[in-house]
């Protein structure tokens, strides 16, 4: 029989549960500046977590690798592509179907790692639907949208049919994929999408709320974590709004499950969306998160086997979810590696890595502020993951991180697929640097130095 | 010289810095004109480049206007500065020479004589991500060269 393989940890797992317990999510909201050394990881932890990344032993360009671009994705640890080939090695099998030993045994494992994922976010196992990635999750719901204003689902898709005159809500600081889906809604069922804009320095103008969310919002699709910036949405804000008036609230959890605890009940929202490459799992898998009862509601996006019941050559019959939203062969063994993943976050723990992160993210802002000729992108004093854009004045960003890459630093460079943030900005595109819990404070001070010299190379 | 500054040579530099060619300037009457905008969706650069030719199939100007990093600039200075005077066919065979460096990662050796100050841009085929910056404003003069009329 198959076991779960150990995450490789190198913590003592005693001295972590008793710092978790007893501290509450209080302490993560409230943490500014120096990192309180009881919650937050050590930096000889953060050393010993490095260590479980093999990649980040390497060199790049003759020197080792500073790796800032989590954002985009993050690196894995040995448990999780570990995970991986011990299940092609000793488990394979098509889930679901099939009655012998090692199809009951993927089956197994690939439903304990829905449990580990639900109970990681706080949703119920129904409640979890696999997706290859967030953007399929989010094309889910708009095409399941669809499809239930066609008239797809029958009674109990009421509340998912949408049509001229109504509106579709959704803010200026989006990710294309929180986006575009929302913008193709529109066109095919020809309601009207509307954002709540920005200010100046990309802060969101909430005042603008009550006007934009009326009766006519049928849905309120808004991220957790701007990926551009690396600041929190007021998520009670929208799910207020939206619950006034009767419309469904989706979240972007991208750049929140990775980096803090994420509970779907406590947030209050009706769907949310999350890939699993952003959080040391494979890449190929992501989730959505929605409300049992709105998800059994809810007509199929992709249909075809593994999702019926009963099927004549005129109608097919839907399973229940999340089986109703999971059309054909799945990806069993990313479904795998990323609760190896989650397991390995749990095993450190959510606040402790959302402390660290906090302190990345404050050395970063403050760090980059400092040097000249550096303008740092969103507002200050506020509550920020460890993501900051900015750009060096009179060097473009593609330049900027040609410079970092020959010194082994790994930014992102570009409009990180939010061309509209960056227009109200006012810039076509910026460098990003984004951590995660293998990043030290020697990376950020590594950062720093470099950009330090950029202009004088450029001859700025 | 390290890998950086063979990416970055002077005159890659100084070209991003002085621009010739920039800004777009008004169409002479008279000559064959064309005009091309060319974007690079993953960093955002962009270019509209336009070309005048007389009847005799020369080059008579480039001009054009542009958001882009240095790499991108520098080619379209490099290349406002060349082709005054050039033949369709020699930009062409031109066109294809600078395309094979960019191909070549870094094993091209470019021939001054032809490629003028293009020939620096060699550096740039080591690093794959940037070929689309230096090729930008090539291609953009190739279209408005195709697209030209009176």
């Amino acid at each position: 029989m198959y076991t779960l393989p150990n995450p490789s940890l190198t913590l003592d797992p005693r001295g972590d549960k008793a710092t978790h317990d007893n501290y509450s999510e209080d302490h993560v909201q409230t943490m500014t500046g120096q990192p309180d050394a009881q919650v937050s990881l050590s930096a000889v932890e953060v050393q010993r977590i490095k260590a479980d990344f093999e990649i980040l032993e390497h060199q790049v360009n003759g020197t080792d690798v500073v790796y800032l671009d989590s954002g985009a994705t993050s690196q894995k640890p040995r448990c999780v592509y570990e995970a991986e080939q011990h299940f092609y090695e000793n488990a394979n099998a098509a889930v679901h179907r099939g009655a012998h030993t090692l199809a009951v045994e993927a089956t197994e494992i690939y439903e304990e790692a829905r449990e580990t994922v639900a109970k990681f976010i706080g949703a119920r196992t129904n409640e979890l639907v696999w997706t290859s990635n967030a953007t399929e999750a989010l094309n889910l719901i708009s095409y399941s949208i669809s499809n239930a204003s066609l008239g797809r689902g029958g009674e109990a898709a009421e509340r998912f049919r949408i049509g001229p005159g109504d509106e579709i809500l959704t803010t200026e600081i989006e990710h294309h994929a929180n986006l575009i889906p929302w913008q193709e809604l529109a066109f095919r069922t020809g309601a009207t999408l509307r954002y709540v804009p920005v200010g100046e320095d990309g802060a969101l103008r909430y005042d603008l709320l009550d006007e934009l969310v009326t009766e006519k919002t049928k849905l309120v699709a808004f991220t957790h974590v701007s990926n551009v910036l690396g600041t929190f949405t007021d998520t009670q804000r929208f799910v207020d709004a939206a619950r006034k008036v009767g419309a469904l609230t989706v979240l972007d959890g991208c750049q929140s499950v990775p980096h803090l605890p994420v509970d779907v009940k406590a947030l209050d929202v009706d769907f949310m969306a999350f890939s699993g490459h952003k959080m040391l799992g494979p890449t190929g898998i992501g989730a959505l998160y929605g409300r049992e009862e709105l998800l059994n509601a809810m007509p199929p996006f992709l249909t075809g086997g593994s999702m019926i019941t009963v099927v004549d050559m005129e109608h097919a019959e839907f399973l229940p979810a999340p089986q109703r939203f999971e059309a054909g062969t799945q990806r069993i063994a990313q479904t795998h590696g990323l609760a190896t993943a989650v397991s390995y976050l749990q095993e450190i723990g959510m606040d402790r890595i959302a402390q660290w992160e906090e302190h990345l993210g404050a050395m970063l802002y403050e760090g980059l502020s400092q040097i000249e000729g550096v303008r740092v992108f969103g507002p200050s004093d506020v509550r920020r993951i460890g993501t900051v854009p900015f750009e060096v004045i009179g060097v473009h960003p593609h330049d900027v991180g040609q410079y970092l890459d020959s010194r082994g630093i790994a930014v992102r460079v570009g409009h990180h697929c939010a061309q509209p943030l960056h227009r109200a900005l006012g810039v076509t595109a910026t460098t990003r640097a984004s951590t995660y819990l293998y990043n030290t404070e020697e990376d950020i001070k590594a950062l720093l130095e470099a950009l330090g010299s950029v202009r004088e190379y450029f001859g700025v | 010289m390290n890998e950086l500054d063979q990416l970055y040579q002077q005159v890659i530099l100084d070209h991003s810095k002085r621009r010739i060619g920039s800004p777009l300037v008004d169409v002479t009457e008279g000559l064959l004109h064309g005009e091309s905008h060319q974007h690079n969706p993953i960093c955002g650069d962009q270019i509209r480049v336009r070309v005048e030719l007389n009847d005799d199939d020369h080059f008579e100007a480039m001009s054009w206007e542009g958001d882009g990093c240095s790499i991108s600039m520098a080619s379209a200075s490099v290349l406002s500065e060349m082709l005054p005077e050039m033949t369709k066919d020699e930009f062409l065979d031109k066109l294809e020479i600078f395309r094979e460096m960019m191909r070549s990662k870094g094993t091209f050796e470019p021939d001054e004589e032809v490629l003028e100050d293009a020939a620096a841009f060699v550096g740039v085929s080591k690093f794959p991500a940037r070929v689309k910056c230096a090729m930008l404003a090539w291609v953009a003069a190739e279209a408005a060269m195709l697209g030209a009329n009176k």
